[in-house]
């Protein structure tokens, strides 16, 4: 069996080349993950999970891919080698989104239905703390130096700035409605945020809380309403910002710099989450309606691809 | 003592104001008013109304929005009166407003709903009608302190007229039932009809009372009643109007031609329903059944939606003045969100939320208006119900 297995993996290793990279989608349906080459877009497996796969992320060393299996109220982590779920981690109930520390030791976990945010100790796989925060919590983000924690809240519309030493919330920040997803910029100075029912995204300074800026997103041809902002990729070179419009069925690429929107990319039915491949030459969006990935390829912001994936994808993540 | 009071609110109001989060939590008190003898008991023996329907919705929307005012120094209160009949709910607001009480929640009838916003010292406060379907309390009996969270029933007669519309479902018959409620509603029906061009095949009363249906042959009373309303009409859609559902279960499959029951029963338009998960709604569903251990029913969300309105409009506008909160509730920048996947303001000209309307059967969800397609110059929300050339609400 083990031989056979490593011939496999030798098979695998000669068929592609050494910067192979995977992606792989959440499918909150389907109680999935697929994965898929990241360059051709071909199948590469299945692998089931807990119910209502929603939240992934990777650890810094791209070895582990956590989910969160929001119905089964925990968190099972995937090798994204051997591409097997090789342990479960405790959660508190319904954890939907996460972001992990720079050092790969804690998740920071929102339970939507909780009003908490759970730390969650990767090694000893328990929970170790809470934090209360605001109706919904959903998208959480650490700061690149490990220190700050942001978390949204989408009934109260809120992003909870905490103090990662000191589990306490230093600061709320209000915007647009249904806040669902934070990312820092690259440099640690600046937090996105973006709104679904507000439609917007509002730039904030890390450290004096203020907004500085809030991005809207008007679509000729397409009603207001269906403009939802939700998942962002933030370049780490600081020039390009890329964010998903739910229904509007596009991405908006926006300058890092001047908040000018760019360009619009029509990718899926209810674009999701967005993820940019190692070198950031790919972005992946998952398209939670029509059931697929687009790729888009980010020098010439032209849409290469779409392919179908299980039900509902929610989140994508690319790992070598 | 009561003057003290308030103005103590207003200082710490302007506390807030200043500085952002760390201020001393000031409190915004939000009254729920009820009249038990306002809830009807349905013919049909399923779905109760819950003692507490509404009440419930309001106590999850004071947990959501407490939830949010300890990041803004704001606390959030509600007292509950549930008085006896509807008098003695105009009573006792009276009393509340000699209290110092300004922002209501009222699960009424349309009279007590009047009744209290004409009050003397109502006139500086703000009620929610948090469960009423009537149109003549947005038409000509409307007032300027009195808003309405759930849909009017000529929204509710559009946005169920805009789907026949698309599915191209244009005649219809209309059974209209006995009660003043049941007559509005059929009034709704056949004025949204003219308005998207959908015919009545036949509008007739129902009138047939089946007695003792429980009697071991009951069914069979039933089914021929149905089968004789319906019989020679040329239709595509049964509309019924029966808001205390006491016939209309009773429509669907016993009809002549084999046609869709939709109105107060079979496909229903609403604000909310039980199956509905769209845009975040599970999370809605799941937090008030772990509140309150049974599903929430439309007043609950009419009753949810006007509690966390009241807590949008504090924390947006930074206060807990009664009067600032109220007029930023009637202002441009009000928005909520309410699981609809849009914002929701008050229409300035009829003090109506506007939103998007369910049409959803027991187990399922539909669809939901305005349906695409429905085009409007300012919001494609008020296709829906009476918009503001229409309007003959004139309260300033």
């Amino acid at each position: 069996m083990s031989r056979k297995m490593m011939l496999g993996l030798c098979l695998l290793a000669l068929a592609a080349p050494a910067a192979a990279e995977k992606l792989f989608v959440s499918n909150e349906k389907d109680n999935s993950v697929t994965v898929l080459d990241a360059d051709s877009l071909a199948p590469i497996a299945t692998i089931k999970t807990g119910t209502r796969p929603r939240g992934i992320v990777l650890s810094p060393d791209k070895k582990s891919l956590f989910i969160c299996a929001s119905d089964s109220n925990h968190i099972e982590v995937l090798d994204t080698q051997s591409l097997k779920i090789v342990r479960t981690l405790a959660s508190n109930p319904d954890p939907e989104l996460f972001d992990i520390d720079p050092a790969g030791k804690t998740l920071y976990v929102a339970n939507e239905n909780d009003n908490m945010v759970s730390i969650v100790d990767v090694a000893g796989g328990g929970v170790t703390g809470e934090i209360p925060v605001g109706v919904e919590p959903e998208g959480m983000a650490v700061s690149p130096d490990g220190k700050v924690l942001v978390n949204t809240s989408e009934t109260t519309s809120m992003a909870h700035f905490i103090d990662i030493a000191s589990h306490q919330v230093a600061g709320s920040v209000l915007v647009g409605s249904r806040p669902r997803f934070a990312e820092w910029t690259a440099d640690g100075s600046k937090v996105w945020v973006s709104s679904e029912v507000g439609g917007s995204v509002a730039i904030i300074d890390a450290a004096t809380h203020k907004v500085l800026q809030t991005i809207k997103f008007p679509i000729p041809g397409i009603p207001a309403g269906q403009v939802q902002a939700v998942g962002m990729a933030l370049s780490k070179d600081g020039s390009l910002a890329f964010i998903a419009l739910g229904p509007a069925n596009r991405v908006a690429v926006v300058d890092q710099k001047t908040y000018e929107v760019k360009k619009y990319l029509l990718v899926g039915q209810r674009v999701w989450h967005l993820a940019f491949n190692g070198d950031e030459s790919k972005l992946y969006t998952a398209n939670g309606v029509s059931n697929d990935v687009s790729m888009i390829d980010v020098k010439a912001l032209k849409v290469i691809k779409s392919v179908p994936v299980g039900r509902a994808p929610w989140g994508v993540a690319v790992a070598p | 003592m009561v003057i003290r009071t308030l103005s103590l609110f207003l200082l710490l109001g302007v506390t807030v104001a200043a500085s952002a989060s760390a201020a001393p939590s000031s409190i915004v008190k939000i009254a729920y008013v009820g009249a038990a003898s306002s809830r009807s008991l349905p013919q049909a023996w399923l779905d109760q109304p819950a003692i507490d329907d509404g009440m419930q919705g309001a106590r999850l929307a004071i947990e959501d929005d407490n939830t949010t005012g300890r990041f803004v120094g704001q606390t959030f209160q509600l007292s509950e009166t549930i008085a006896p009949d509807a008098d003695h709910a105009v009573a006792a607001v009276k009393d509340l407003l000699a209290q110092g009480q300004r922002l209501f929640v009222a699960d009424l009838p349309a009279a007590a709903l009047d009744a209290i916003a004409d009050l003397g010292k109502a006139q500086g406060a703000i009620i929610i009608d948090a469960t009423s379907h009537d149109d003549s309390l947005r038409a000509a009996d409307c007032r300027a302190n009195l808003l309405h969270t759930l849909p009017s029933d000529a929204m509710l007669a559009d946005a169920l007229m805009q789907f026949l519309s698309v599915k191209r479902w244009t005649r219809i018959l209309l059974a209209a039932g006995p009660t003043p409620g049941d007559k509005a509603y059929a009034d709704a029906i056949r004025r949204s009809a003219r308005k998207f061009q959908i015919k009545l095949a036949a509008d007739k009363p129902w009138t047939y009372d089946p007695g003792a249906r429980q009697t071991d042959t009951g069914h069979f009373g039933i089914a021929d009643e149905s089968a004789r309303f319906t019989q020679g009409i040329e239709y595509d859609v049964l509309v019924v109007a029966d808001e205390n559902n006491d016939f209309g279960d009773d429509l669907a499959f016993r009809t002549t031609l084999p046609r869709p029951v939709a109105g107060t029963q079979g496909v229903v338009p609403t604000a909310w329903a039980r199956p509905f998960e769209e845009w975040g709604g599970t999370q809605l569903q799941n937090r008030f059944l772990k509140l309150a251990h049974r599903w929430m029913s439309e007043r609950d969300y009419g009753a949810w939606l006007a509690v966390r309105s009241y807590g949008e409009a504090a924390v947006r506008a930074q206060t807990s003045d009664p009067a600032k909160i109220a007029a930023y509730l009637r202002g441009p920048d009000f928005a909520v969100a309410g699981f609809k996947g849009t914002q929701l303001s008050f229409r300035a000209w009829d003090g109506q939320l506007r939103q998007p309307v369910l049409l959803s059967d027991a187990r399922a969800l539909v669809s939901v208006s305005p349906q695409p397609g429905f085009l409007h110059e300012t919001s494609e929300l008020d296709t829906l119900g009476i918009d503001q050339p229409e309007t003959s609400c004139h309260a300033k």
